[in-house]
């Protein structure tokens, strides 16, 4: 796909005047109005569309939130009250951030298993792969260090908990971990000053985001889309243009999912939150049962299902960077799950798993709860260790229809009707 | 055509989860668990809104009973006349801000001097600084109250199947009282303990209170029946009493929540709207490609 | 189904079209929170009338206090200072309007119209040079008071005189007079 060539005619003379100077519009038509398109993509391929809005929507409510609020241990939480209750609409403005964090993430938990169920991490996707999970972690990085802004008790704890992760190296190499420690904070304890450049960072990173979004998208205009079949595309019979098609659908699933953000936003803006973090921070005294914010429970659930401070941070860290090798650890020549029967049962394993990480992270590490994490987080690993390489070498996949525009029409006779 | 479904299935079950492990994280706590039940409020789901009445007898009551002990700085005279809220006449608050003295600007000496509130002051709090408050109450802190509604929640305990059931229909009714819950639940809490325990001294016994059910702040209802003085029909008992300063407490820690549920109606029925137009819009469209 | 709609192009058009002019005029419609989101907002409006007590300011005295985070000027006239800015010709003034919000647009800047009636020795201004903004020097006793005994912007050089009203220099209006009124003898509400 990557010799699609756009077919973008200039009309009126000022066009044709920028298009032989900067073909930016000739880019933009080529890439996003007649760009080929897989035409049996289905609703899970709009959570691209969705997560470059969500994207915007978090830089535009985040900057207006920049001008009201106020980065400092004594001031951070009044500056937000001040939002809540006297800017005009800031109450809005901030919902909008504060839910659109979780919708951010629930859209991109869906591309997420979206890619890993139709196999769209396997050549030649590989780097766009890659890109993604550099978007993920940069997702995180942005997520922690805003969490940590409103400086409520769960702010305050969040980050002390989380940066002290890096005092577990001090096992390493005694020393170095609490030194590392320190430098994060700026002092000996999580201070105004740790606030202070968590602030320039969460402002600074979600440019960085744009950045590598930008290379994402740019790595799948070169080898194009992947679909529900994972065939690739052999003849203009097996796309549609982009525009119309492709952007109407996106619009319409932004519409449905902005349906559910609106109602969270207005009606259930603190059911994704912690009352606590409506008590102002207090570095004195850590509230009774700690949870980190619900898109970060499975990780949580990993880290505290290991007895030991740097196993469980390594296992932490390293249950997100195995997802760089996917594309060599799947052993499989077919891309798409679709034809995967074997796979196919492992693959929604894998979800329940993560889910059932999610809902032990929440709970009090004690008991049963430590128990059945071990199980999950082992099955995490087995999972993307054991059962990708293995399964793909033995499994036999059902047989692929021969075309894309087969599986979505019938018979090859069939053929779109073009007028 | 079933991959599709499970395609479907799947992102379904991805969305469940997240919402499940979001709603038992925000409850979760350790100790025994309390029930507590949920009352009906007139500022719940999704047509909510504060009834004025209610407001202005939880201010009272407030005023008489919880403010010799808890503050509630981040509420403004001004906040008590704004629509959306208690919407006490503007010439009342200012004679009620009168009775309230706040520190002046320092005078021509540099003695700072006490004058009468106006509007735009904040509630002046009873006690200057934690140090003050703990050294009055024995070592106890009471806290602010302006947010206390949205700083506390309630538990669920239902075992783990029931969560997403219990967690879809919270969210289609948009439920958010678990603060406003448990503070009534807590206000009419304090009860005879249990033949066998001990209540330390200073410490009062509530059932509503996580475990030990011990807490330092002493029933603030025990005059019982009648001893606020209520200025409209509403019979003045204990029950009356949590039930307004609660839906009170719940004003001061969300005053945007009428104005929050009233936008939230019409982006609701907008969305709607456009999500049928843009689905059908889509169909017209891909009807030329299938 | 196809065929349907490409018998009938009007209609498609029309439901294509509706769609995308109502998620359009939605978007638009959006935009407005996060613009009015820069409007003062409701804890600054609520400072917007401020009560001045005037009982200590002594005649030929003058105070500054804060309106909206301006600085307002009220002095206390001498009768000698009410005198001479009432002996001024309208025809004398670089801006003969009155400047008085109290007033209709077009009032001449009699000393009269830029006070209260009975209460003319108190000239209450807001402090903003009309020039480019600056505060005008005059308030304290050692101030240049400029050469027509009222005020003097260091900035750009504006002569103010003792009705506040520009008589020289680039200014090209009186001070203005801020909505205010006498709620008894000694206190006024600015606002």
């Amino acid at each position: 796909m990557a010799s699609h060539e756009s077919t973008y005619r200039p009309t009126s003379n000022i066009s044709k005047w920028l298009d032989a100077r900067l073909p930016v519009q000739r880019m933009m038509h080529g890439q996003f109005v007649d760009f080929p398109t897989p035409r049996n993509i289905n609703y899970l391929w709009t959570t691209g569309g969705l997560l470059t809005f969500f994207l915007a929507v978090q830089i535009v409510t985040g900057i207006v939130l920049a001008m009201h609020y106020m980065p400092s241990a004594a001031d951070a939480f009044n500056s937000v009250e001040h939002i809540r209750r006297n800017v005009n609409y800031g109450w809005l403005i901030r919902n909008i951030h504060a839910v659109g964090a979780s919708f951010f993430f629930l859209a991109v938990y869906i591309h997420i298993a979206r890619g890993l169920y139709y196999g769209s991490y396997k050549a030649p996707r590989e780097v766009l792969w890659i890109l993604g999970v550099v978007i993920f972690l940069l997702m995180m990085a942005t997520a922690f260090m805003g969490y940590s802004l409103p400086w409520g008790q769960m702010s305050f704890w969040a980050v002390t908990v989380i940066t002290n992760l890096f005092s577990s190296i001090d096992s390493i190499i005694p020393g170095l971990g609490t030194r590392i420690v320190q430098w994060l904070w700026g002092g000996y304890a999580v201070s105004g000053t740790t606030l202070n450049r968590f602030y320039a960072l969460h402002y600074l990173l979600p440019f960085v985001i744009v950045g590598v979004v930008g290379l994402h998208i740019w790595a799948l205009h070169v080898v194009g889309q992947n679909n529900p079949t994972g065939l690739d595309i052999k003849s203009p019979s097996d796309t549609v243009p982009m525009a119309p098609y492709a952007v109407m659908k996106d619009v319409f699933a932004l519409s449905v999912f902005v349906l559910l953000f609106a109602w969270f936003v207005f009606y259930l803006p603190d059911y994704l939150g912690h009352p606590d973090n409506y008590i102002e921070a207090n570095p004195l005294s850590t509230p009774p049962h700690i949870v980190p914010e619900w898109y970060f429970l499975p990780y949580y659930a990993i880290l505290r299902a290991i007895p030991d401070k740097l196993m469980g941070v390594i296992a932490m860290f390293s249950s997100i960077l195995l997802l760089i090798f996917v594309p060599w650890l799947d052993t499989s020549r077919v891309r798409s799950t679709k034809y995967r029967p074997v796979y196919k049962w492992f693959f929604w394993l894998f979800v329940f798993t993560v889910v059932a990480l999610g809902y032990l992270g929440s709970k009090p590490a004690e008991g049963v709860y430590v128990q059945w994490a071990r199980v999950f987080t082992a099955y995490y690993f087995i999972h993307l260790l054991v059962v990708l390489p293995i399964v793909g070498v033995m499994e036999t996949a059902k047989p692929l229809p021969r075309s894309i525009a087969e599986s979505v029409l019938g018979s090859p006779a069939a053929a779109p009707k073009h007028r | 055509m079933t991959t599709p479904n499970r395609a479907k299935i799947g992102a379904a079950s991805l969305l469940l989860a997240s919402a499940l492990a979001a709603g038992s994280a925000a409850w979760a706590a350790g100790g025994e668990p309390v029930h507590i039940d949920r009352q009906k409020w007139s500022f719940s789901g999704y047509l909510g809104k504060f009834d004025e009445a209610q407001l202005q007898r939880g201010f009272k009551v407030y005023v008489e009973t919880c403010a010799r002990c808890h503050g509630l700085k981040r509420i403004a005279f001004r906040n008590l006349v704004q629509p959306g809220g208690p919407s006490f006449p503007e010439a009342a608050v200012k004679s009620l801000a009168g009775t309230y003295k706040v520190d002046a600007e320092p005078n021509d000496q540099g003695k700072i001097l006490k004058r009468p509130a106006i509007l735009v002051d904040y509630l002046p709090s009873p006690y200057k600084n934690e140090q003050e408050a703990r050294a009055a109450l024995n070592g106890a802190l009471p806290p602010d109250l302006s947010l206390i509604a949205k700083a506390r929640g309630i538990e669920s305990h239902a075992p783990f199947y029931l969560v997403p059931k219990n967690m879809l229909v919270d969210i289609a009714t948009g439920y958010q009282e678990g603060g406003p819950d448990y503070i009534y639940a807590y206000l009419t809490g304090f009860k005879e303990p249990p033949a066998g325990t001990k209540v330390p001294d200073g410490m009062n016994y509530n059932r509503a209170f996580a475990s030990p059910h011990m807490t330092a702040m002493p029933n603030p209802f025990a005059g019982g029946d009648g001893f606020v003085k209520y200025d409209d029909a509403t019979p003045a008992t204990v029950d009356n009493y949590a039930r307004d300063v609660t839906a009170f407490l719940a004003w001061t820690a969300d005053p945007r929540l009428e104005e929050r549920k009233r936008l939230g109606l019409l982006v609701t029925i907008y969305l709607l709207i456009t999500a049928v137009l843009l689905y059908l819009a889509k169909r017209r469209i891909w009807a030329k490609a299938h | 189904m196809a065929s349907h709609s490409a018998e009938d192009p009007n209609r498609r058009d029309f439901i294509v079209i509706l769609a995308q002019a109502f998620a359009g005029v939605g978007a638009a419609v959006a935009l407005w929170p996060f613009i009015h989101q820069m409007n003062p907002d409701a804890s600054t409006q609520a400072l917007a009338s401020i009560e001045v007590d005037l009982s200590p300011v002594k005649e030929g005295q003058a105070i500054t206090v804060s309106w909206r985070g301006k600085p307002v000027f009220i002095r206390n006239r001498t009768a000698e200072e009410v005198k001479t800015a009432k002996a001024v010709k309208l025809t004398e003034l670089k801006d003969p309007i009155a400047r008085n919000e109290a007033l209709p647009d077009r009032s001449p800047a009699t000393d009269q119209n830029r006070t209260k009636k009975d209460k003319e020795n108190w000239l209450v201004l807001v402090g903003i040079c009309t020039h480019l903004g600056c505060i005008p020097k005059g308030q304290s006793m050692g101030d240049a008071k400029g050469d027509y005994g009222g005020w003097f912007c260091p900035c750009h050089g504006s002569h103010y005189d003792t009705a506040g009203r520009i008589r020289l220099g680039p200014a090209p209006q009186n001070l203005l007079v801020p909505p205010y009124e006498f709620v008894s003898n000694t206190m006024i509400k600015i606002g």
